[in-house]
């Protein structure tokens, strides 16, 4: 397997503190890594330097290529990058945002061509969005507009996807969906970088677990090995069991002897 | 499954057309002097076409047609184009439904070059190369230019925040300026106030051909930027992320809007409330993408703007009311229709 992304010392400062500490990684093509780890630990910072989205220093390289040597249109042939509250226009239809996906593929005065309308057509028809292809995307419920987001991703025709906690805002059935839908996406040989807050699901979906604090990587791997209750004691401060049940890694948190701040048993 | 994106159908422009040509017609029959109204129209293929037509009016009726009327018409067209898409560009750079045409300083820059011209008796507005449009022209682009450089310079992380607030800054400066050196002449305070109201009140085709050439050039450039504005839409960083090149797009779209609204402005002064309500209102009616607002502002901007132009000088034949006046009186009812009508669907 080849790496679909490699990172070489990437690291980020901001005003003299470091958010993100020299990382050297790379992603294998066709799999999903979730980037998980407490408030604060510099997921976001991390997922966000990879697209480019924050300042920073050392290099990442997508298939070989450095991404500093590519143009922004380029760059967005490769890398189709998610935010975790992406701006959604007053007004506009399913139709018209995914179509912005096309954007790194036409030149900025140019009209769209035939191909453009027949790659956001199949996005749609593949992602069940068909129903709502004249709807406006502000009136969709939490889990539609997720799918619609994504299909605007997907509309880059990007190799790699990269999603800032795309379950975060859903309820349980919905964030399932999506993440099936990732998964899919996955199998089909897009690569899949996430962030993730809910660690049972990200244990259950990703190939591989990035477990971040204070701006460094302390776990690195299978989910069964990362999320341990070890690890989740010194880097969330959380009081857990775990548990494996039909291979999926479970997260009990234990009440009974969790302490508040003031020492008294809740 | 149709895939059909929010765009300005052919239906649409077509109907944008026509009703800027029914405007036209309409303004170039009425007048102060009477004149057939089928005589206007002969007249008018007869010099706009290479069909020969006899109109049958006298010399003086001829002249009337020819170098008062529809010069003025086609300057109302192309100013009310040109603001009304200049505002478009504006609101859709700037991601703000308040942005107008004047809002980084165009209006206070050309009003002070204006009255530098008036006070210094460079000219009177009138005319090719004028030296009041030429000082308007120049100083609409300094205090562009200088926003721009007090805005860059500022905060990085909200370019268009720290914009937008340099251009209340340097407008401010450049307005009280403006104010003092009127204040100290004030006999030239009539002329200058007749200018700031704005008004298509022209010698004859010397100006529409000294605007003709920039404004037809940047309106095309302009329309065919819309989906561009569209991806900007989504915010700078989304932009950035999906392959637009966001500073350079946002200069260029910026100086294409700059030096439309500033080569409307020195030949027309300053002209209110097109370039802030026209795209509004034809954002409600056909859709919310820049794809369709910025091609369909400029017949939207255009047939306004004449028909405004035709009620500031028919109310109070055969004097004229400063056509600001009539944008705003007219334009803002209008407006509150559009917007209730809209808003009920």
């Amino acid at each position: 397997m080849t790496a679909a992304i490699s990172l070489h010392g990437l690291s980020v400062d901001i005003a003299g503190a470091t958010l993100l500490h020299p990382t050297t990684l790379s992603v294998e093509s066709g799999t999903w890594l979730s980037i998980i780890g407490p408030n604060g630990a510099g997921k976001s910072t991390m997922l966000r330097s990879i697209v480019g989205a924050t300042k920073h220093s050392g290099d990442v390289q997508v298939n070989g290529t450095s991404l500093s040597t590519m143009k922004r249109m380029e760059r967005a042939r490769h890398l189709a990058w998610v935010p975790q509250t992406p701006t959604i226009p007053v007004g506009f239809r399913v139709v018209d945002y995914v179509l912005l996906g096309r954007t790194p593929h036409r030149h900025p005065l140019a009209a769209e061509r035939d191909e453009d309308l027949a790659v956001v057509h199949d996005v749609l028809t593949d992602l069940d969005l068909g129903p709502f292809v004249d709807r406006q995307v502000s009136s969709l419920s939490g889990g539609e507009r997720q799918r619609v987001i994504i299909a605007r991703a997907l509309a880059q025709q990007a190799p790699i996807l990269l999603l800032d906690e795309p379950t975060t805002a859903l309820d349980l059935g919905h964030q399932q969906e999506v993440l099936v839908l990732l998964e899919r996406l996955r199998s089909e040989g897009r690569t899949i970088v996430t962030t993730m807050h809910d660690l049972t699901l990200a244990g259950q979906f990703a190939d591989r677990l990035l477990l971040l604090a204070k701006g460094q990587i302390v776990a690195d791997g299978d989910p069964v090995d990362v999320l341990t209750e070890q690890n989740l004691a010194t880097h969330y401060q959380a009081n857990v069991r775990i548990t494996h049940h039909d291979g999926a890694v479970m997260i009990v948190p234990l009440i009974n002897d969790l302490q508040t701040s003031k020492g008294q048993h809740l | 499954m149709n895939i059909t994106p929010t765009t300005a159908r052919p239906v649409w422009l077509l109907a944008g057309v026509m009703l800027t040509v029914a405007c036209a017609v309409v303004a170039l029959v009425l007048g102060p002097t009477s004149i057939p109204a089928s005589g206007v129209l002969q007249e008018t293929l007869d010099r706009l076409t290479p069909f020969t037509v006899d109109s049958g009016l006298t010399p003086t009726q001829k002249s009337i047609v020819w170098n008062l009327r529809l010069p003025r018409v086609a300057l109302g067209l192309l100013v009310g184009a040109a603001l009304a898409t200049a505002g478009a560009t504006y609101q859709g750079v700037f991601r703000n439904p308040l942005a107008d045409p004047y809002l980084l300083g165009v209006a206070a820059g050309g009003g002070l070059g204006a009255t530098i011209a008036f006070v210094n008796k460079w000219g009177d507005g009138n005319g090719v190369f004028d030296g009041v449009q030429l000082a308007a022209f120049a100083g609409a682009l300094l205090a562009v230019v200088a926003t721009w450089s007090m805005g860059m310079a500022g905060d990085r992380d909200r370019p268009t925040t720290s914009l937008i607030l340099a251009g209340v800054a340097v407008a401010s400066f450049f307005t009280a300026l403006q104010t003092f050196l009127q204040q100290r002449n004030t006999e030239d305070i009539r002329q200058i106030y007749t200018w700031f109201l704005g008004g298509l009140n022209i010698s004859g085709w010397a100006e529409v051909a000294q605007l003709a050439p920039i404004a037809i050039a940047l309106l095309i450039v302009l329309a065919m930027s819309g989906r561009t504005l569209d991806v900007m839409a989504v915010g700078d960083e989304e932009a950035k992320m999906l392959g637009l090149a966001v500073p350079h797009v946002r200069i260029g779209l910026l100086v294409a809007a700059s030096l439309l609204t500033a080569s409307a402005v020195a030949v027309s002064g300053l002209i209110g409330f097109v370039g802030l309500i026209v795209p509004h209102a034809v954002r409600m009616l056909f859709g919310a993408t820049f794809r369709v607002i910025v091609p369909l502002s400029i017949f939207a901007g255009a047939a306004f703007l004449v028909a405004s132009d035709l009620v500031a000088r028919s109310v109070l034949s055969p004097a004229e009311i400063p056509i600001g006046v009539v944008t705003a009186f007219f334009g803002a009812p209008f407006f509150i229709v559009i917007l209730r009508t809209a808003g009920a669907r």
